[in-house]
């Protein structure tokens, strides 16, 4: 079983400290062509975190079936496998959808980030550990790509979940800014992605940095104030 | 892992040989029932997207047959600017010939292609035609697309609605600029002038086909 404190370091670092869009920066390739907008980032999140709990359960299960001379392969295989069933999930329930992602959904198996979750943890850890390892890398990228969607969404065109229809046909954009908005197409090219991504990972090291400085200013305080509690 | 390592080469290659056959034959396994699982689903969102296209050029209330069965294949046709075979869709109404439905392409774009639905009835008149494809100036060139165009009650592509062939004389088959008949937006005439002559090489190779379109089998000519 899983304990506390395991999880705890598991979904700290899928979340924030081994995030994979800004902290290890895998998988730009989806990260810079998916994000237009909001909801595309987390389909395709949500996809590549199906994938990655599927596989690092699977790899976790096996581990000790799949010799270490052959395990690139084996690992490939069941990847591969897993992102095609997802694949056909997506063509036959979210049809529109499958359109716009188009090849981002194969390509999930050359995510650095699925293979490199499967080789330094699946491959390592029980089962139970690897599938909440590979469900908090997925959230990671889920909160980044959605964020940085959203961003380039409403600098690009003004509107919030553009797209929502093709998931639930009864929800529709948000506009939030006005209808004259002339749109800035800078946002919604690569170059624009690039861009907004450096500053979310400037912003990322300007929070650790300053988590870091407080922590190392507070040592003394807790001391004094110990026993008040 | 292997502990064994007493193994003769010769030995090891067989059992990881084995151990990655056992687990190709899994996956590929799972991936059959996946594939089994999905595929009637897959089929009818695809059969849905056609539809939803065919809807844009041709109303469901004008006719009644399963149209996407009801096809033809053209071959590689220069009249409609297609390089490749393509499908024509027959709508009939009671079972007597409606309209066709048809793809062209207008090859002279401002950049690139310009692919088209067009939904021609019997009597010669224009059902709908819609812009399926294309890579015309975002913001320029693109209003020939209905989604694009700004002008959302009575988009560009509509003027087209209801004409016919032999309503337009073949020297008005042309944007106002050039001293035909369709309207065109100032600033971006490349792309409409190229949809105004595949449309009208469309129709008046419709024209020439006639009834043989309608022929239950074989490919027209």
């Amino acid at each position: 079983m899983i304990t506390r404190e395991e999880f705890k370091t598991i979904a700290g670092n899928g979340i924030w400290k081994q995030n994979t869009s800004i902290a290890q920066i895998l998988g730009l390739c989806p990260l810079l062509a998916v994000t237009t907008n909001a909801v595309n980032g987390i389909m395709l999140s949500l996809a590549t975190i199906i994938v990655m709990a599927m596989s690092n359960f699977a790899i976790a299960s096996l581990r000790n079936l799949i010799p270490h001379e052959i395990r690139i392969p084996v690992f490939i295989l069941i990847v591969a496998a897993l992102v095609t069933v997802v694949d056909l999930l997506f063509n036959a329930n979210l049809h529109e959808l499958y359109l716009v992602l188009g090849i981002f959904i194969p390509l999930i198996v050359t995510n650095c980030i699925v293979l490199a979750r499967v080789e330094a943890f699946a491959a390592k850890n029980p089962p139970i550990q690897s599938t909440f390892d590979g469900i908090f890398m997925g959230v990671g990228m889920l909160w980044t790509l959605a964020l940085l969607g959203g961003m380039r969404e409403l600098l690009g065109n003004g509107t919030l979940f553009g797209g929502i229809d093709m998931v639930f046909p009864d929800l529709h954009a948000i506009h939030l800014l006005p209808e004259s908005y002339p749109g800035f197409l800078l946002a919604l090219l690569p170059p624009g992605a690039f861009i907004l991504l450096g500053c979310m990972i400037a912003w990322k090291n300007w929070m650790d940095a300053r988590m870091a400085q407080r922590a190392r200013q507070k040592p003394p305080e807790p001391l004094a104030t110990a026993g008040c509690h | 892992m292997s502990e064994e390592k007493s193994f003769s080469a010769q030995g090891m290659a067989v059992r990881t040989a084995t151990i990655l056959f056992i687990f190709v034959i899994i996956f590929t396994a799972s991936l059959s029932a996946a594939y089994l699982w999905t595929k009637p689903a897959i089929e009818a969102s695809a059969a849905q997207e056609k539809m939803k296209l065919v809807d844009e050029v041709l109303s469901r209330s004008e006719y009644d047959n399963a149209l996407l069965d009801d096809t033809l294949t053209l071959p590689a046709t220069t009249a409609l600017g297609l390089d490749e075979p393509s499908t024509l869709y027959r709508a009939r109404r009671a079972g007597q010939p409606f309209a066709i439905i048809f793809e062209a392409v207008a090859p002279d774009g401002y950049s690139g292609k310009v692919r088209l639905l067009i939904a021609l009835r019997t009597d010669g008149s224009i059902a709908g035609i819609r812009v399926t494809q294309h890579k015309e100036t975002p913001g320029l060139g693109d209003y020939i697309e209905p989604k694009k165009d700004k002008n959302k009650k009575t988009p560009w592509i509509s003027q087209f609605q209801n004409l016919s062939y032999a309503s337009i004389a073949d020297k008005e088959w042309k944007v106002k600029k050039d001293g035909g008949h369709f309207e065109y937006y100032a600033g971006a005439t490349v792309s409409p002038r190229a949809v105004v002559k595949a449309i009208h090489k469309a129709v008046r190779w419709a024209n020439e086909q006639g009834d043989a379109l309608y022929a239950p089998t074989g490919a027209a000519k």
